[in-house]
């Protein structure tokens, strides 16, 4: 078996007095699709931007494509990164968030190239190629001029995994995507990450509501409850035959 | 459905509003207006003969440039240093923040007539000053009175302490951009420095841009506090006292140097204004009209609503 993409060991996070996450354990191999549902205030989201080292964790381990995120072991002690080593760990990891976050004073194909330009430090115009590629395999060809304000959500959302791609990333986090969209805007984003999991088969995180998204594309499903995974198993168990209480409690809901 | 065929009815004719309130009050302004310019030209003390000899005077007009050019050197010192002051206050090293916070509690915290004055006497603080290492070998040296001619002490006391106050301004630019775009540009792995030069200042602008406008009206006035260290060739307000003094036409200079910063804040005004404009597009929902356009359609909203 392959090192896993992913590993996570009891990892605890706090704010302030407030503890978020309370031990969460698990792994992602590689090429998986991991579907993390459960209620608001779970740590969901936390703990994907501990992932991304968008937050410290206070305890625990957690093994990003190999590297320790955020530390280096030397013997047994660790080592803090400094700021550009972290930056050069989440280089790798792309992540698409619920409130799109492009660059507001950049076109969408500028959103794209960015990165890629200054961080991977591509030529410019092969940055510019790829980018358009990017774009169109999103399916945003005749959108590579427009600013973000001249967008509908669904398609801010993709040029957004665009730009995550052009990274050439090895883990892909997505949190609560479509959560900010218009019902009928859901679906274009959902079928850009479907067909980044089925046609280039990146490794996924993906926090969700939607429930037809999970069990159609994940590899495996997550409960996560007041900082702790709960349940987890592949969809067709996860959604028909739960075993705990409170899994079926939250999916009679939502469904 | 009977909507696509019926047809569309007429467009509203009605007869607007009058609004004579606003005719009375217009006749009554006139009024006091006229009266006031019939004081003021008819005043023989205002000496309206010598402004005009003295308004395009080449001293008065050597005058204006130097205050423009001290406004422009001091203005783009003050906002290199408020960038830079902004970016540090904002660090997450304390000594770096805590260094900026002292420099503006400083600067902001004595009047600038003072830091002019303290300027213009650094020399008996510091005859000289050496380039070299701290504590070590000297390098080169030079007398203060050199290098600080009373043009740079002003150039320098208005600039420092304009950097200060642009510090704030560029601080709160850098606020108002909304957190997920920092968030977006780390997880892109970009670093610190990169995010706020690519992403975030060039979003702080539209902030940063209307209040640095006040700034460098501002700014122009404030430079005839240098009269104090009586520049050598003078800047508006000193050249108009240097006038007086051997004239004791005091009255007429005064206007003579009011005028001509009236003239000069007018036109940065107006060049503000369209600069906001500007940088309000994409932003605001409307754009309101230029004032003259709006003032106009006030007084004869008939003719347009008809």
């Amino acid at each position: 078996m392959p090192d896993p993409i992913v590993k996570a060991e009891g990892v605890h996070k706090h704010f302030g007095r407030l503890e978020v996450l309370k031990g969460v354990s698990m792994e992602v191999q590689p090429r998986e699709v991991v579907c993390i549902i459960g209620p608001s205030g779970s740590g969901k989201s936390t703990f994907l931007r501990c992932i991304n080292h968008l937050e410290k964790i206070d305890s625990g381990r957690l093994v990003v494509n190999g590297d320790l995120v955020g530390y280096r072991q030397s013997g047994d002690k660790l080592y803090e990164l400094r700021e550009s080593e972290v930056a050069r760990e989440r280089a790798r990891i792309g992540m698409v968030f619920q409130r799109f976050n492009l660059f507001g004073h950049m076109t969408a194909l500028e959103n794209v190239v960015e990165a890629p330009i200054r961080v991977r430090k591509v030529p410019k115009s092969k940055a510019i190629a790829e980018g358009r590629a990017l774009l169109e395999r999103v399916g945003l060809t005749d959108k590579i001029d427009d600013y973000p304000a001249q967008l509908s959500g669904g398609q801010q959302q993709r040029v957004a995994i665009a730009r995550a791609l052009a990274m050439q990333p090895v883990l892909m986090l997505f949190d609560e995507a479509t959560s900010a969209l218009d019902p009928e805007l859901v679906e274009e984003v959902l079928g850009a990450m479907r067909a980044l999991a089925q046609d280039m088969g990146m490794t996924m995180i993906v926090v969700t509501h939607e429930m037809g998204f999970a069990r159609e594309v994940a590899d495996r499903v997550l409960m996560m409850d007041d900082g702790r995974i709960i349940e987890e198993g592949p969809p067709e168990h996860f959604f028909t035959a739960p075993t705990e209480e409170r899994t079926k409690q939250f999916l009679s809901k939502i469904l | 459905m009977t909507t696509v065929d019926a047809p569309r009815p007429d467009d509203i004719k009605a007869i607007p509003v009058r609004h004579p309130g606003r005719w009375i009050a217009a006749a009554a302004i006139a009024l006091l207006a006229a009266a006031l310019v019939d004081s003021i030209a008819t005043n023989h003390r205002f000496g309206w003969a010598v402004v005009r000899h003295y308004l395009f005077s080449h001293q008065i007009l050597h005058a204006v440039l130097v205050t423009i050019e001290l406004t422009v050197l001091a203005m783009a010192i003050g906002i290199a240093l408020g960038v830079l002051l902004a970016v540090m206050r904002l660090s997450p090293n304390p000594l770096v923040s805590g260094a900026s916070w002292t420099y503006i509690w400083f600067f902001r915290g004595t009047p600038v007539l003072v830091q002019i004055l303290f300027w213009y006497n650094v020399a008996a603080l510091y005859p000289r000053f050496s380039i070299g290492l701290p504590f070590g070998p000297e390098l080169t040296s030079f007398s203060a009175n050199s290098v600080i001619s009373t043009f740079v002490a002003g150039m320098l006391a208005l600039g420092l302490n304009e950097g200060a106050y642009m510090a704030e301004i560029v601080r709160a630019g850098i606020i108002s951009v909304d957190e997920g775009q920092t968030e977006a540009a780390k997880s892109l792995g970009m670093t610190r420095l990169l995010t706020m030069r690519r992403i975030v200042l060039p979003q702080a602008m539209r902030v940063i841009i209307p209040p640095t406008g006040n700034e460098t009206i501002s700014m122009l006035k404030t430079t005839s506090l240098v009269s104090a260290i009586a520049l050598a060739p003078p800047e508006l307000l000193g050249a108009a006292q240097n006038i007086y003094d051997r004239t004791y036409e005091v009255i007429p200079l005064l206007i003579v140097a009011s005028i001509w910063y009236l003239l000069l804040t007018t036109i940065l005004t107006v060049g503000q204004y369209y600069l906001e404009r500007h940088y309000a597009r994409g932003a605001a929902r409307t754009v309101r009209d230029a004032p003259l356009t709006r003032l106009r359609r006030n007084l004869f909203s008939y003719r347009h609503a008809a």
